[in-house]
């Protein structure tokens, strides 16, 4: 298994490092499949957009020990987009946060698992997030404390691209620039969805990119699904002086079962049995392709 | 006697400086009121601990949150009316349900603020604040006792919101007065047996002034300074109630939602029969003005309390 302790502790060869992050991928998905399934309830499609940045994160860009998740030298991550709790619990649990059969209750009553996060009750969560557009103020105020404070952790936030209709994310981007926090990552999950429609019909975002370069911001555009690339883009981030990165991850919701890509439908509307069943043999068959069987 | 004048936001700034010096995982934000909020007194002080946010009050919010995140006591200023209403799902989320170490100081509440009219004048805060989980309320009555409140707001750990007027204020404790000031404990300023008069912030000099307009008239009033909102006092409400049998309560708030409704609900639950009013503003916004004009139109002198006070005791 990857290391989920400080730094990367595998010294494996590129393709095998790839590999392994992809299979753990297909392995969250599988879990966020289940989770929804078992709950009834939740959002399937930006949860498995945002999938292979956040795994990327925490098995292999960021500092963190589950068994210390208090510790002050930790990088941060902060799920902005709060509806897609699935991923990071999954995520989380992998990492051994807490035990992986509390996915099943998501969602249970005198469960932990809430709808959505909640700092202090859950290990490892560090915002309570799921009214849009409070995650990057709040990521601002942990990069700030690390400057303060001189640490070496970084922020990393995740927003969802609809999520960056809400105002505060603007005030939040002025003030993130304007403080020069080049300790803070922004990951923008720009799949095109949110539960009106296409991002541009609702409310249109275009041009993402000169958006957040005019407010200061340093930006990188990747194909969000792409490891290799997520990757690079992570440690262009960190390298960076004096500003702050926004990597924006062109994504697919509903990425990795077919009937659920770019399917809007998809939003906010749990597999039922029998697209339970499809989604879990597709990430079954996608296993099995990636391990070359 | 004339009275000794003191203005509650300077009392703040002055203690926010002390503090800084105490503990330094303090940290101050405000947002671009700084001057109006008197933190300016700790950003001169400490420049790298305080955080000018601009005219974004969200942002403000949820930045103060993340930095408590981090083991800083976040204080963050502004005007009540931008503290919490234009806010209140951001204190909601990153503050009351995440249970974070910030502390909301707003400034200007009320409608002491006078002239700049009824967009400025924040009569809702209370009531808001108060009806959060986890979150605890202040309304301080004068200089000394916010200088005692900060302090208390700075050592207890989790949410808390206070609030002060805009103007200067009558001294109505000695500098070094409240010094065993506890949180969610009323203080009887003045005793009488006749009616309890329960106030918050700048109300508690009025209804001072109310008591002394009764006594004139052989009625006792007893005076609680009713500093806490939540968590109220209960003890010493239903003390009162059994003690004086009637009873008013008086805030510069609306009466839906703040002192009066805190109290209320006390007496009900207990099935109290005093005779009970409340003294705040009636459901309405109200205007721009002079501070003294405004408490005589919307009924919150000391003559209008004195008045009602006795027609509840007829």
């Amino acid at each position: 298994m990857l290391s989920t302790g400080w730094g990367i502790t595998l010294k494996l060869h590129n393709d095998e490092l790839i590999k392994k992050l992809n299979l753990t991928a297909v392995k969250i998905r599988r879990h966020i499949i289940e989770m929804l399934y078992k709950a009834k309830s939740g959002h399937p499609g930006g949860s498995l957009s945002a999938v292979d940045a956040i795994v990327t994160l925490y098995f292999y860009h960021m500092r963190h020990n589950a068994k210390k998740p208090d510790d002050l030298d930790r990088d941060r991550f902060i799920l902005s987009k709060g509806h897609a709790a699935p991923t990071l619990y999954a995520v989380l649990a992998e990492c051994g946060y807490f035990d992986v059969k509390e996915l099943k209750r998501l969602r249970e009553i005198n469960c932990m698992l809430q709808g959505h996060p909640v700092c202090q009750h859950i290990p490892g969560i560090e915002a309570s997030t799921g009214s849009l557009g409070h995650g990057l103020s709040f990521a601002n105020g942990v990069a700030l404390a690390g400057k303060l404070d001189k640490k070496e952790y970084n922020v990393y936030v995740m927003l969802g691209d609809g999520e960056t209709d809400e105002g505060q994310i603007w005030e939040a981007a002025a003030a993130a620039s304007h403080y020069k926090l080049n300790n803070l990552t922004g990951l923008l999950d720009r799949n095109f969805l949110q539960i009106d429609g296409n991002t541009e019909d609702v409310l249109r975002l275009e041009s993402v990119r000169e958006r957040w370069s005019s407010f200061g911001w340093n930006v990188i555009e990747i194909d969000g699904h792409d490891i290799q690339q997520i990757i690079d883009a992570l440690h262009e981030a960190d390298e960076r002086e004096n500003q702050p990165t926004m990597i924006i991850l062109i994504t697919v919701k509903g990425k990795g079962v077919s009937f659920m890509e770019n399917n809007v439908d998809f939003h906010g509307v749990p597999p039922n049995e029998l697209e339970y069943k499809l989604a879990i043999r597709e990430l079954d068959t996608l296993q099995r392709k990636l391990e070359g069987i | 006697m004339s009275k000794v004048m003191e203005n509650p936001r300077s009392a703040y700034g002055e203690t926010l400086v002390e503090l800084g010096k105490k503990y330094p995982n303090l940290v101050v934000l405000d947002a671009d009121l700084s001057k109006s909020t008197k933190t300016i007194m700790f950003a001169k002080r400490y420049p790298d601990r305080f955080f000018e946010m601009g005219i974004a009050e969200a942002n403000m919010i949820s930045t103060a949150a993340g930095l408590a995140s981090c083991g800083k006591i976040s204080f963050a200023s502004t005007f009540a009316v931008f503290a919490t209403g234009r806010v209140y799902d951001q204190i909601r989320m990153d503050i009351a349900y995440s249970n974070a170490n910030v502390k909301i100081f707003a400034t200007h509440g009320g409608i002491s603020v006078g002239k700049d009219g009824a967009s400025h004048q924040m009569i809702e805060d209370i009531a808001l604040m108060r009806v959060l989980p986890n979150m605890v309320v202040f309304a301080p009555s004068d200089a000394t006792q916010t200088r005692r409140i900060v302090e208390r707001m700075a050592t207890k750990y989790g949410p808390m919101y206070a609030r002060v007027g805009r103007a200067s204020a009558p001294l109505i404790y000695k500098k070094d007065d409240l010094k065993d000031i506890k949180i969610g404990k009323g203080i009887t300023t003045k005793d009488g047996d006749d009616i309890s008069i329960i106030a918050c912030g700048t109300m508690v000099d009025y209804a001072l002034d109310t008591r002394k307009l009764l006594s004139k008239e052989g009625i006792k009033a007893r005076v609680i300074d009713m500093h806490t909102i939540k968590p109220i006092d209960k003890k010493l409400v239903l003390k009162c109630a059994k003690e004086t049998n009637a009873m008013l309560t008086a805030e510069e708030h609306s009466v839906i939602g703040g002192l009066g409704s805190a109290v209320s609900e006390i007496l009900a639950e207990k099935g109290c029969s005093c005779k009970f009013r409340r003294m705040g503003i009636q459901d309405m916004f109200c205007e721009s003005g002079e501070p003294k004009d405004l408490f005589a139109k919307y009924g919150l002198s000391a003559y209008h309390i004195a008045k009602t006070a006795k027609e509840l005791l007829k």
